[in-house]
């Protein structure tokens, strides 16, 4: 029975019941309130209106329980396998965390089936017999908690059906405080990210064969897949080399563009390219990576094996590899391009008209005005806008994914390919990944390196173009 | 004294000249610029939309199964109708009956699952197996991409005239030109080309033949496929030469294979269809049964998720950054917070959601469910900074008039500047969902790349997105991926651009200007 409520796909179909009782209770409160007779001093007057002594009721139902199923919704499985662990016999534990974590993962998963046939192994039966029942028995407790909480809720409120009951004061406090946690999850979100990074971060240096510090900082080896060489100076270079790359396409179009859409195209030239330059921003960057290894990995190749038979060129100059740093960095500053034009643009429209007035009568031309008043007035704003654009330049994931190659060199050869702190991140943790070995939670180390860097650049940026706006506004 | 002047005009003429020239430059590169932006965006659609073009048909072979004799009572299964099916392409070639290489390259024309939608439709209506069945099956990708011309591009051309046909051994025949010139020109332009003979196909009435060797007036060739003539002077029919562009051990098809192909497609066996199931299959290891549906329903219900969790709380947040909190540190503290966060790489919620939602809560693998809060929580600070635009776009004289008939903040707020606020936030959380349904990197995290063979039938069931999919595929070593991989991105891109219409129409629609 107990066990037949675990396997139950319930979690949605709570919210059914949840609204169900809401409403009725809404409904209640306000039809009794609305029956209270009123008079027209002030002593005899509703307090609140009728529709608030409603809210008020259904929140007083809905919202202990529903807190009390959210927290089993995201904390029971976590608790169910950790107790399931702790039975297991000593022989077991004996073989290590990751064999334990691959055994609940398998026992889940067979629980999880209406119909599960047994497998023979005496253990692994057992522990999915025990885990549908632990689950079934969290659920249970869940669910008659959570309606009593419901149940004294709603009590609690009906108490409260008064005439001189403040119920719109309390229900408005409620709302408030719903706002603020709403707010609030953006910041959890953000410590939940430090503290994440930063834990396993510290694991990974902790561990027995990790490296330390600045082995992994300084170190020139990175041969994370075999789980021994941690020097990530290979990925930083080449994330570092991609991202110039990318820089030395994305800059200059996208500055020349900005330049011209805001200070010589007509208002309908601009209506139309604009959008059209900001289509190349929503193109998903799967389809980057793909155009970058089908189409312009080959023609660099191509290019790289030209200039190597040329007459006066070594024929080893360049590496002319299939995927390359190039063909990745190539694509990626395409991708970068309406980054750099809009912001761009939005500081070069923030310059002052009389600057450029100014300019124009004491008889500059407009290139000479461009040059001379308005791109050093933007110039910070500017700077703020190519700093944005390498941070997006070192987080981007799936061109160097799919177009850079994976091997971890040092080479100025951009025809070679590369391997990226991102692309490391995502071939250590697609797969299978238990989180206690070196080699999964080194993409913890990495990504906390990538996350520091790339907040110190936006931290800067968005200093820089605030203090900007506001030097103008 | 004019000359001095003279010469200070010309110079200044000279600097004008050159700072006009400037101009003109300057003005160019922007110019430049612009069409670099837009020619990289126009080659990029259009080499994958001419790739993606040949992936939305493909090619199927029909066969009639006389006397099907399948089920007996019991289940039909894939071996019985894969039987039936062999028979009847026997039929079709009866030398496989005795030539077992023949044989092996017959069956190689599909797979052995790509009986699977025809047995269950058999399964779902027993009656059917009792008369005549028309099965059709997909042809196997190499088949299918060597018929649209993708692969082994090849030439036909008129090298003679049918002469004499006699038999060499089992297999072999010699056949001569009824041409007094014989097949000198051939035998020139073989040499010519430094073509093997095995690349070229040799037709003569109904029957392919293989080129084995040029000697003089007469052709060494093996048969392939089709009725062989009757040996003995020939009626003078043409004989053609079809040159294929690779050496059969470079290509994955044999040279039987293509004439049976070629063969069938005369007989009108072969069609070419609209493929149905890009959208109908799910993933497969053969890329001529794969589809794109079960990636589609899995985009979908992450997508739901990622409504469900991130529109009230990123709106929400946004009305009490905007109408309610007070200017103090922990406000601003919260305002500078989301500002960064928008700006993270989105690698890193890949992060967050493996060691939180998989390893901390024990959450399960792969699933629309995780999938859709990791997507949630990168798209909040976009949908709160355009809410608190839209909002802030709300004049004050309509909250100064609803407080000023007694309303209380709460309900200002919520009857009056949200629902005017709303075609903005509605907007934005638009692009914001367009921009969840483009990403790829945090899900690989969270294992969305299993192989999902089933269509997922709720968020809690594996599943994985289109991106996904497109990266998976890529990744496939056959041929045949690319244009699949392709059909999918126009599949995604044209999402995408409806996503973002919808958006654009909404703005014009209900775009108020105070």
């Amino acid at each position: 029975m107990l066990q037949t409520l675990g396997q139950l796909p319930i979690g949605w179909l709570l919210i059914a019941p949840l609204a169900a009782m809401g409403f009725s209770a809404f409904v209640f409160g306000r039809t009794r309130v609305g029956a209270i007779p009123t008079g027209m001093t002030i002593g005899a007057r509703l307090n609140s209106q009728p529709n608030f002594h409603g809210y008020f009721l259904a929140l007083c139902t809905v919202l202990p329980a529903a807190i009390v199923l959210l927290v089993h919704f995201l904390f029971s499985e976590a608790f169910i396998l950790g107790s399931l662990a702790s039975e297991l016999p000593a022989y077991f534990t004996a073989r290590g965390p990751e064999e334990i974590d691959l055994f609940l993962a398998r026992v889940a998963e067979q629980a999880q089936l209406r119909t599960a046939p047994l497998s023979g192994n005496v253990l692994f039966d057992a522990a999915v017999e025990r885990y549908a029942t632990l689950k079934g028995q969290s659920r249970f407790f869940a669910l008659i908690v959570a309606a009593m909480l419901a149940a004294g809720g709603f009590w609690f409120g009906r108490q409260r059906l008064q005439r001189k009951f403040p119920a719109r004061q309390y229900v408005e406090r409620i709302i408030t405080g719903l706002l603020f946690l709403c707010a609030a999850i953006a910041v959890l979100t953000t410590l939940g990210i430090v503290a994440s990074l930063v834990f396993e971060t510290f694991r990974f240096f902790n561990l027995p064969d990790g490296p330390n510090v600045t082995g992994f900082l300084f170190g020139t080896d990175w041969n994370a897949q075999t789980g021994q060489d941690f020097g990530a100076v290979p990925l930083f270079f080449g994330t570092l080399m991609i991202a110039l790359l990318a820089m030395c396409v994305a800059v200059p179009v996208g500055l020349f563009s900005a330049i011209y859409l805001s200070e010589y195209a007509s208002p309908r030239f601009r209506g139309w390219v604009k959008p059209i330059l900001e289509l190349l921003a929503g193109i998903p960057t799967v389809v980057y990576g793909f155009f970058a290894a089908i189409l312009i990995a080959p023609l660099v190749r191509n290019f790289a094996i030209w200039v190597n038979e040329l007459p006066f060129t070594p024929d080893t100059l360049l590496a002319a590899q299939p995927t390359s740093a190039l063909a990745a960095g190539l694509v990626m500053g395409v991708m970068i391009i309406p980054f750099v034009s809009s912001l761009s643009d939005d500081v070069i429209h923030a310059v002052p008209q009389p600057l450029r007035d100014g300019a124009l009568a004491m008889g500059a031309t407009p290139s000479e005005m461009i040059k001379q008043v308005v791109l050093p007035a933007a110039l910070p704003g500017i700077i703020a806008a190519i700093l944005l654009a390498v941070s997006r330049a070192i987080g981007e994931t799936m061109i160097v994914v799919m177009a850079a190659g994976g091997r971890a060199l040092i080479t100025v050869d951009p025809t070679s390919d590369m391997t990226t702190v991102t692309y490391q991140i995502v071939s250590l943790l697609t797969g299978d990944t238990a989180f206690d070995s070196a080699r999964t939670i080194s993409a913890f180390a990495l990504g906390s390196v990538l996350f520091g860097v790339t907040l110190l650049f936006n931290i800067i940026a968005l200093r820089v173009v605030q203090r900007y706006r506001e030097a103008y506004d | 004294m004019t000359e001095p002047h003279l010469t200070a005009t010309s110079k200044a003429n000279e600097r004008l000249r050159l700072r006009y020239n400037a101009e003109r430059r300057f003005k160019l590169y922007g110019q430049i610029a612009i069409a670099v932006a837009i020619g990289f965006l126009a080659i990029l659609l259009i080499s994958i939309g001419t790739r993606a073009s040949s992936a939305f048909s493909r090619h199927t072979v029909t066969v009639t199964i006389d006397n099907p004799n399948v089920g007996d009572g019991e289940e039909i299964t894939v071996t019985e109708i894969n039987l039936a099916v062999r028979e009847a392409l026997q039929d079709l070639f009866p030398e496989t009956r005795t030539d077992s290489a023949a044989l092996t390259d017959l069956f190689g024309l599909t797979t052995r699952l790509a009986v699977l939608p025809l047995t269950r439709e058999l399964q779902d209506d027993p009656s059917r197996a009792a008369g005549p069945i028309e099965a059709e099956l997909a042809l196997s990708d190499d088949l299918d991409l060597f018929l649209k011309h993708e692969v082994g591009a090849r030439q036909q051309t008129e090298i003679g005239r049918a002469g004499r046909l006699s038999r060499m051994d089992d297999q072999s025949f010699r056949l001569s030109n009824a041409d007094p010139t014989g097949f000198d020109a051939f035998q020139t332009a073989i040499d010519g080309t430094e073509l093997t003979p095995t690349r070229v196909l040799v037709r003569v009435s109904d029957a392919w033949f293989e080129l084995q060797a040029v000697s003089g007036a007469s052709l060494i060739v093996r048969h392939l496929a089709g009725p062989p003539p009757l040996l003995g002077e020939q009626n003078g029919g043409a004989i053609h030469a079809l040159t294929l562009q690779a050496e059969s051990d470079e290509r994955r098809l044999s040279n039987r294979q293509i004439a049976m192909a070629l063969r069938l497609q005369e007989l009108g066996h072969i069609q070419r269809r609209f493929n149905f199931s890009l959208f109908t299959n799910s993933d497969s290891t053969y890329p001529e049964l794969a589809g794109a549906a079960a990636a589609i329903v899995g985009s979908l219900f992450t997508m739901l998720i990622t409504a469900i969790f991130a529109l009230p709380i990123g709106v929400l947040a946004a009305v009490y950054l905007e109408e309610f909190a007070k200017k103090s540190v922990l406000t601003n503290v919260i305002e500078v917070n989301i500002n960064n966060l928008a700006a993270v790489p989105s690698i890193i919620f890949g992060l967050l959601g493996a060691s939180v939602f998989l390893n901390t809560l024990g959450l399960p693998r792969s699933v629309p469910l995780v999938g859709g809060l990791v997507l949630g929580l990168l798209i909040l600070p976009t949908i709160i900074i355009a809410s608190r635009a839209a909002l802030r776009s709300v004049p004050p004289s309509i909250r100064d008039a609803a407080l000023g008939v007694g309303a209380s903040p709460t309900q200002t707020v919520f009857h009056h500047v949200l629902p005017l606020a709303a075609p903005g936030i509605l907007t934005g959380a638009i692009i914001a969902m367009a921009r969840a349904l483009g990403e790829t990197a945090p899900l690989l995290l969270i294992g969305m790349v299993a192989f999902v063979s089933e269509i997922p039938t709720s968020p809690n069931d594996e599943a994985t997105v289109l991106p996904i999919l497109i990266f998976k595929w890529f990744s496939g070593a056959e041929r045949a991926w690319e244009p699949m991989t392709s059909a999918v991105i126009i599949i995604l891109l044209t999402v995408l651009v409806a996503m973002n219409l919808v958006a654009v129409l909404l703005r014009r629609r209900f775009e108020r200007r105070w």
